[in-house]
C-alpha cells in the first residue's frame, strides 16, 4: 500500500524562479490496484512520482510504503521496492552492456552485488524465457548491446526490468510518449498483461486520455500541484475520453477567469 | 635488443596505469586526474614501507591501498561533497603532492641497498634458469634481471588483466559497468551509483599506484615527480588500444590497452633512440595523444568525402 500525506515540494525557493510544484498532495492506493494520473504540462505529475521515488526529498509530508515509513530514504533504498519506467526510453537501461547482462541487472534488485557472476547459464536460461513471453523476439537478440535496439523494445524491456522481482509499487512516467503509436500499443498491451499476471500496485501518468479511460480502476487529475479530481468506481467506469478532455477545458477556463475576477474585485472594493 | 626488452618491461608497468586510466575514463566516463598523484603515491609508499623493512609484496599491496584510498578520496569529494570531477582529482593530486613528500622523506629515495620485487624475483628466476648474468632468448643475449622482470611482469599483468575482466562480469562489477553507463538505471534498479563510483575509482587508482610501486623498484628508485603526466600516459594506452582492437567490448579493450601500453613504450623508445631529447618527451605525448583522439574523426570524415566523391564520380560516369 501506498500513502502520501500532505507532501509538498517547491524549487528555488524565495527565489524569483520559485516554483510550488506540489501543493499539499495526498493519496492512498490500495495493494493490487492501478492509478493513472493526468494533468496539463507542468502540473507536477512528474514531480508526484519522482517525489514517491525519492529523487529528492520532499519539503514536507509524508510518504509510505507497504507500512514502512520511507519519507527520508534515498532513490536506490526505495528503488529496492520500487520499480520505474521512464518516458525517456534510454533511461531505463545501459545502452553499452547486452540485453541478458542489463536483466541480470533487475535480477539484484534488492540483493547485494557482490562477487558472484552476474550472468550464470540458469539466470540466462531464465531471462530468454521471460523475453520469450514478451512475443518480440528479443530473446535472441541477448548478447546485443541494448543501446541497438529500438525505443519500443528498450522500453519493454525496461518494464521487464522494473517488474523481475514483484515490486511493492510500479511508477510508470508517461512510458509510451516518445514511441511510435505501433510501438506504444505494443508497450501498453504489455504493461496491462504483466501488472494484471502479478497483480501489481501501479501509478501511471499519461497524456492519453485513451489509456487513463481503458486501463486501471481510478483517475487522479493534478493541476498546478494539486490533485483536482478523484474518479474511480463506477464513476470511472462510465468515464470516455471526451469527459476528461471537457473537465481540462473547465480548467482553462477557469485559469483564465481568476486573474480577471481578481482585477475585477480590486477595482470594486479598492 | 636490450632496448626492446627494457621497453617491453616498461610497457607492462604502465599497461597497469593503463587499465586504471580505462576504468575512470572509458568505463566511469571520469574524467580523473588523480593518477598523477596515485601513481607517485603507489610509488613512495612502497618505497618508504620496503626502507622500513616491510617485505617486497606486503609494500607492494601496501601501494596499491594507498591508491585504493586516494582514489576514493576523489570519489568521495565527487559524490558526497558535490565538487566538480575534475577539481576532486586537482585537489586529491595536490594534496598527494606535499603527502607524497612526507611519505618519502625527501623528494627522491634510492632502493638500490633494499630488497625489491624485482629483486625477488630475479632471486626466483635464477633459482630455475641457472646463475648466469646473461641468458640466450631466441638468440638474443638479454640480461638476467631484465628477462626475470619480463617474465614476472608479464605473468602480472596477464593475471591483474583477466582479473580485472573476470571482475567485471561479477554481480559489482556489472553494476560498477551500468553505473558508467547511465547512473539513473542503476539507481532505479536499488544501488547507489555514488558507492559504485567511489569504489570504481579507489580501484582504477590502486591499479594506477601499482603501476607507480612496480615502476619504483623495478628502477630501483622513487621520486614525488614520478606521476606528472601520468593521466595522459594512460590515456595514450588506453586510446592506442581503442583504435587498434576496433571493438567496444570490455575484454577486447583491456587486452587493447595492455598492447597500446607496449607500443606506446616501443615507440618512446625508438623516438629516445633516435636522439629525441627526453625534456621532450612530455610534449611530444601530449601531441600524439591529441593526434590519436582527432584522427579517428579526421579518417572517418575523409572516408564518408572519399565515399562520397567515388558516388559522384559514378554519378558522372552514368550521366556520360
Ligand atoms: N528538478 C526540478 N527543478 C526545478 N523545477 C522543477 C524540477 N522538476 C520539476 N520542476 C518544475 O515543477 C513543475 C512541475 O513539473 P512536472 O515535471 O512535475 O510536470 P508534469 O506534470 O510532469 O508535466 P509534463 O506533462 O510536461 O511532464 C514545472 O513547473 C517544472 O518546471
Ligand atoms: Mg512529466
Amino acid at each position: 500500500m501506498l500513502r502520501v500525506s500532505e507532501v509538498v515540494k517547491t524549487f528555488y525557493p524565495g527565489t524569483p524562479n520559485e516554483v510550488r510544484s506540489l501543493r499539499g498532495v495526498s493519496f492512498t492506493m490500495e495493494p493490487g490496484s492501478f492509478t493513472n494520473v493526468i494533468g496539463t504540462n507542468g502540473s507536477g505529475k512528474s514531480t508526484m512520482l519522482n517525489a514517491v521515488a525519492g529523487v529528492f526529498l520532499v519539503d514536507s509530508g509524508r510518504v509510505e510504503l507497504a507500512g514502512d515509513d520511507i519519507t527520508g530514504w534515498t532513490e536506490h533504498q526505495r528503488a529496492r521496492r520500487i520499480g520505474r519506467v521512464f518516458q525517456n526510453p534510454f533511461s531505463g537501461s545501459a545502452p553499452t552492456m547486452t540485453v541478458a547482462e542489463n536483466l541480470a541487472l533487475a535480477a539484484r534488485r534488492g540483493m547485494s552485488r557482490g562477487l558472484g557472476w552476474s550472468l550464470s547459464t540458469t539466470l540466462r536460461g531464465q531471462i530468454a524465457e521471460r523475453l520469450r513471453s514478451l512475443k518480440m523476439g528479443l530473446e535472441d537478440r541477448l548478447d546485443n548491446p541494448i543501446g541497438n535496439l529500438s525505443g519500443g523494445q528498450r522500453q519493454a524491456i525496461t518494464l521487464l526490468m522494473a517488474t523481475w522481482h514483484k515490486p511493492d509499487l510500479l511508477l510508470l512516467d508517461e512510458h509510451t510518449a516518445a514511441l511510435d503509436p505501433r510501438s506504444a500499443d505494443q508497450v501498453i498491451r504489455l504493461t496491462h498483461e504483466i501488472v494484471a499476471q502479478d497483480r501489481l500496485t501501479t501509478l501511471m501518468v499519461t497524456h492519453s486520455m485513451q489509456q487513463a479511460v481503458h486501463l486501471g480502476d481510478r483517475i487522479l487529475m493534478m493541476h498546478k500541484g494539486e490533485f483536482v479530481a478523484d474518479l474511480s468506481g463506477s464513476q470511472k467506469a462510465r468515464l470516455r475520453p471526451e469527459d476528461l478532455l471537457s473537465r481540462f477545458d473547465e480548467l482553462r477556463r477557469r485559469d483564465q477567469l481568476t486573474p480577471a475576477v481578481g482585477d475585477m474585485l480590486e477595482k470594486l472594493y479598492v | 635488443m636490450l632496448l626492446l626488452i627494457s621497453a617491453l618491461n616498461f610497457g607492462l608497468v604502465f599497461a597497469l596505469l593503463g587499465l586504471g586510466v580505462y576504468i575512470s575514463f572509458r568505463i566511469f566516463h571520469f574524467a580523473d586526474i588523480t593518477a598523477d598523484g596515485s601513481f607517485a603515491l603507489g610509488g613512495a609508499a612502497t618505497t618508504a614501507m620496503l626502507i622500513s623493512g616491510w617485505s617486497p609484496l606486503l609494500s607492494t599491496l601496501g601501494g596499491f591501498l594507498a591508491g585504493m584510498l586516494a582514489g576514493s578520496s576523489t570519489g568521495i569529494l565527487h559524490t558526497t561533497f558535490k565538487i566538480h570531477g575534475l577539481l576532486s582529482g586537482i585537489l586529491v593530486t595536490t594534496a598527494l603532492y606535499s603527502i607524497n613528500l612526507r611519505v618519502l622523506g625527501r623528494s627522491n629515495v634510492s632502493l638500490t641497498d633494499s630488497p625489491t620485487l624485482s629483486k625477488s624475483w630475479a632471486e626466483l628466476s635464477k633459482i630455475c634458469f641457472g646463475d648466469q648474468q646473461r641468458h640466450n632468448l631466441f638468440g638474443w643475449m638479454v640480461g638476467a634481471q631484465d628477462l626475470a622482470n619480463l617474465l614476472f611482469l608479464t605473468i602480472l599483468v596477464v593475471f591483474l588483466g583477466i582479473g580485472l575482466f573476470a571482475f567485471l562480469k561479477t554481480n559489482l562489477g556489472a553494476a560498477m559497468r551500468a553505473a558508467g553507463d547511465n547512473a539513473q538505471m542503476i539507481r532505479a534498479l536499488g544501488a547507489s551509483d555514488k558507492v559504485l563510483l567511489i569504489f570504481g575509482l579507489a580501484l582504477a587508482n590502486g591499479l594506477i599506484a601499482l603501476s607507480g610501486s612496480l615502476l619504483a623498484q623495478c628502477q630501483e628508485f622513487a621520486d614525488v615527480q614520478m606521476g606528472i603526466g601520468m593521466v595522459v600516459w594512460g590515456l595514450a594506452s588506453v586510446i592506442i588500444g581503442e583504435s587498434l582492437v576496433g571493438s567496444s567490448r570490455f575484454g577486447v579493450l583491456i587486452a587493447g590497452t595492455v598492447i597500446g601500453s607496449i607500443l606506446f613504450r616501443m615507440m618512446i623508445a625508438i623516438a629516445l633512440r633516435c636522439g629525441l631529447n627526453p625534456n621532450d618527451l612530455k610534449l611530444i605525448t601530449a601531441v600524439f595523444v591529441f593526434l590519436a583522439l582527432v584522427a579517428p574523426r579526421w579518417l572517418k570524415a575523409l572516408k564518408l568525402k572519399f565515399n562520397s566523391d567515388a558516388v559522384g564520380e559514378a554519378d558522372h560516369a552514368q550521366g556520360l
